[in-house]
């Protein structure tokens, strides 16, 4: 797809579903009174564009072979992945219901053997990468169709594994693309107070990866990116500015939002917001 | 005279003629082999493909022979990957370093998320020798016999290891073979039987002690049979290469005719073999027991011989064992 092609239609209803996300994920975890609020509301837009225009795959179909893979390294955002898989078709979205319940398939951290459609079973920040790179080997040395797309924290720089796989994506020129969820938050404060990271795109091209930068929550951005990323014969990691708690004015840029859900008052006044824009963005 | 189990086939003249061989390199050949037959192989290197033999696979199949440099956790990571795109992946690194290093991958990127990766943990016991206690693996079978999905497997010969690596790249699933640096006595022939989850009674019919051993320890429970025997003590041996899952029905019909059971383990004597037939009898056959192994403490530098000696895993320290608690 050329993004010359790309509708003002496509851009509205991205948008939309995007916004739609943000409004499920909060009666979800207003309903789950657990899971993270920030960092989900953050990647509505990076995970609207990759489930609606980027990954080739069919929700009805998960485990096609000739799918291609999202692998989610922070498993933690996993309510995101989940609100817009249920609108992508994956499963109904009345399961929504039950994350982080006993007996559920939409665990705390996303678990693969309990939900099909998910890649990796994720939490343990660094894991995901490294699969991203074992899956992508694999597509390179067999030439296969197949891309290959990892989601990551920023704060997943923290992790000493992160740059073991990234070296071994490097010496490989991996087809991979990964999108780093740059929010500048964790769980105890913002990334450049607990473990500064700047200056990190210079970093990632000392590695000689090909970094590219996005605004996290521009569709159109996100997708021109990763298509471009398919041509380059190089790995692409793709810095995606976001701001977490996005969309909801009290959690925006707030890192006291990380890991905790909104109780009922505060999910009222998000729901709100969220609707207000959803109303502006019709 | 000790009598040998004849149902498996055991070489015939191991005790007055040994012949060591190198299961490393068994396991190396062995790698080879299936990669022949099976284009899904992979293997996986962390800098140590010569001391692992993962530099056969390496030779022979350069494009199936992935190179992640000394970066354990990504070994691992990049391994379950591998496995997600229905290959089939040896990691291959030392037992301190893989799964020494990387537990946490091997849990949730392994175990947790149902791969199919065939961990092999090189250099794995004391028998490392002058490297040193840092690199003399004796905690690796305690923490992976803890993890659910995950086969632990210790072959006590050469023809045993090539076995078992055929056999784990048959079961779909998360495997962990442990195996030393040293050569060690063959004693079993091709048509000795190997079965994930079934252990071989070596010598049946004991009357005061059984004892149960993995790894290279196994002849040193052979060696103190015999000399038991001329003593008066009779004991059955058991290998028990598969320490999970374990047989539970061999090991409960072979102990239930003795009063004593020992195990015997390169491995410290927590967590590992010996826990692993502890849990078992207690639940389903108490039994005074007695462990062989490292007594909760580091190894050190020095010659394998030497090493055995001091920290105890000899025919000698298994025949007194038995004897001080015979009495």
């Amino acid at each position: 797809m050329h993004v010359s092609k790309f509708r003002f239609n496509d851009v509205k209803r991205l948008k939309l579903l995007s916004n739609q996300a943000r409004i499920i994920l909060i009666e979800t975890l207003a309903t789950s009174k657990s899971g993270h609020s920030a960092g989900p509301l953050g990647l509505a837009d990076v995970f609207v564009s990759l489930y609606f225009k980027i990954l080739k795959n069919n929700p009805k179909k998960p485990s096609l072979n000739s799918r291609d893979r999202l692998f989610v390294s922070n498993g933690h955002v996993c309510p995101i992945q989940y609100v817009v898989m249920s609108q992508a078709g994956y499963f109904p979205q009345k399961e929504l219901k039950t994350l982080r319940k006993i007996n559920s398939r939409l665990q705390g951290h996303p678990s693969r053997k309990d939900l099909p459609g998910i890649e990796n079973s994720s939490g343990p920040l660094g894991q995901g990468i490294s699969q991203a790179c074992g899956a992508a080997f694999v597509i390179k040395k067999e030439k296969l169709k197949q891309r290959i797309y990892c989601i990551i924290s920023d704060a997943e720089f923290n992790e000493g594994q992160t740059w073991e796989a990234l070296l071994f994506a490097a010496k490989n020129k991996l087809p991979l693309t990964i999108l780093v969820d740059r929010n500048n938050i964790q769980i105890t404060g913002n990334t450049e107070d607990v473990m500064p990271l700047e200056p990190l795109k210079q970093k990632l091209m000392a590695l000689n990866l090909t970094v590219e930068e996005v605004d996290g929550h521009n569709h159109l951005q996100i997708i021109s990116v990763c298509n471009n990323a398919k041509k380059n014969k190089n790995t692409t990691i793709i810095i995606c500015h976001t701001i977490p708690g996005k969309g909801v004015s009290f959690m925006e840029n707030k890192y006291e939002w990380h890991g905790k859900p909104p109780n009922e008052q505060e999910a009222r006044k998000a729901l709100e917001e969220l609707y207000a824009e959803q109303a502006k963005l019709r | 005279m000790v009598e040998f189990n004849e149902k498996l086939f055991l070489r015939k003249d191991f005790l007055e003629n040994p012949v060591k061989e190198s299961v490393r390199d068994s396991f190396g050949k062995t790698l080879v082999a299936l990669g022949k037959k099976n284009k899904n192989i992979y293997a996986v290197s962390g800098d140590l493909a010569e001391s692992t033999r993962a530099i056969y696979f390496k030779e022979t199949f350069p494009e199936r022979f992935v190179e992640v440099g000394v970066a354990e956790q990504n070994l691992m990571g990049v391994a379950c990957g591998i496995s997600l795109m229905n290959k089939i992946p040896f990691a291959c690194s030392f037992a301190v370093f893989s799964p020494g290093r990387n537990w946490d991958q091997l849990r949730v990127s392994g175990c947790y998320s149902g791969n199919n990766v065939k961990v092999i943990g090189a250099h794995a016991g004391l028998n490392v020798g002058q490297d040193g206690a840092t690199h003399e693996a004796l905690e690796d079978l305690a923490i992976t016999r803890v993890l659910p999905n995950l086969n632990v497997l210790v072959p006590s010969d050469a023809m045993e290891a090539r076995k078992a690596t055929i056999a784990m790249a048959k079961h779909k699933g998360m495997d962990y073979m442990r195996f030393g640096r040293v050569d060690y006595v063959s004693y079993t022939t091709e048509k000795t039987p190997f079965q994930i989850g079934k252990a071989n009674v070596l010598i049946k019919n004991g009357k005061d002690a059984c004892i149960i051993a993995c790894g290279l320890m196994v002849y040193e429970a052979i060696k103190a049979a015999m000399i038991l025997e001329e003593k008066g003590v009779r004991v059955s041996v058991i290998n028990n290469s598969s320490v999970k899952p374990l047989d539970e029905q061999t090991i409960l019909e072979e102990t239930k005719k003795v009063p004593l059971v020992i195990t015997a383990e390169e491995h410290q004597v927590t967590g590992g073999l010996g826990s692993a037939i502890a849990e078992l009898l207690s639940q389903k056959q108490p039994k005074k027991m007695g462990f062989i192994g490292v007594q909760n403490t580091f190894g050190e530098s020095g010659k394998p011989e030497e090493l055995f000696e001091k920290y105890g895993l000899t025919s000698k320290n298994i025949v007194n064992k038995i004897l001080k608690l015979t009495e």
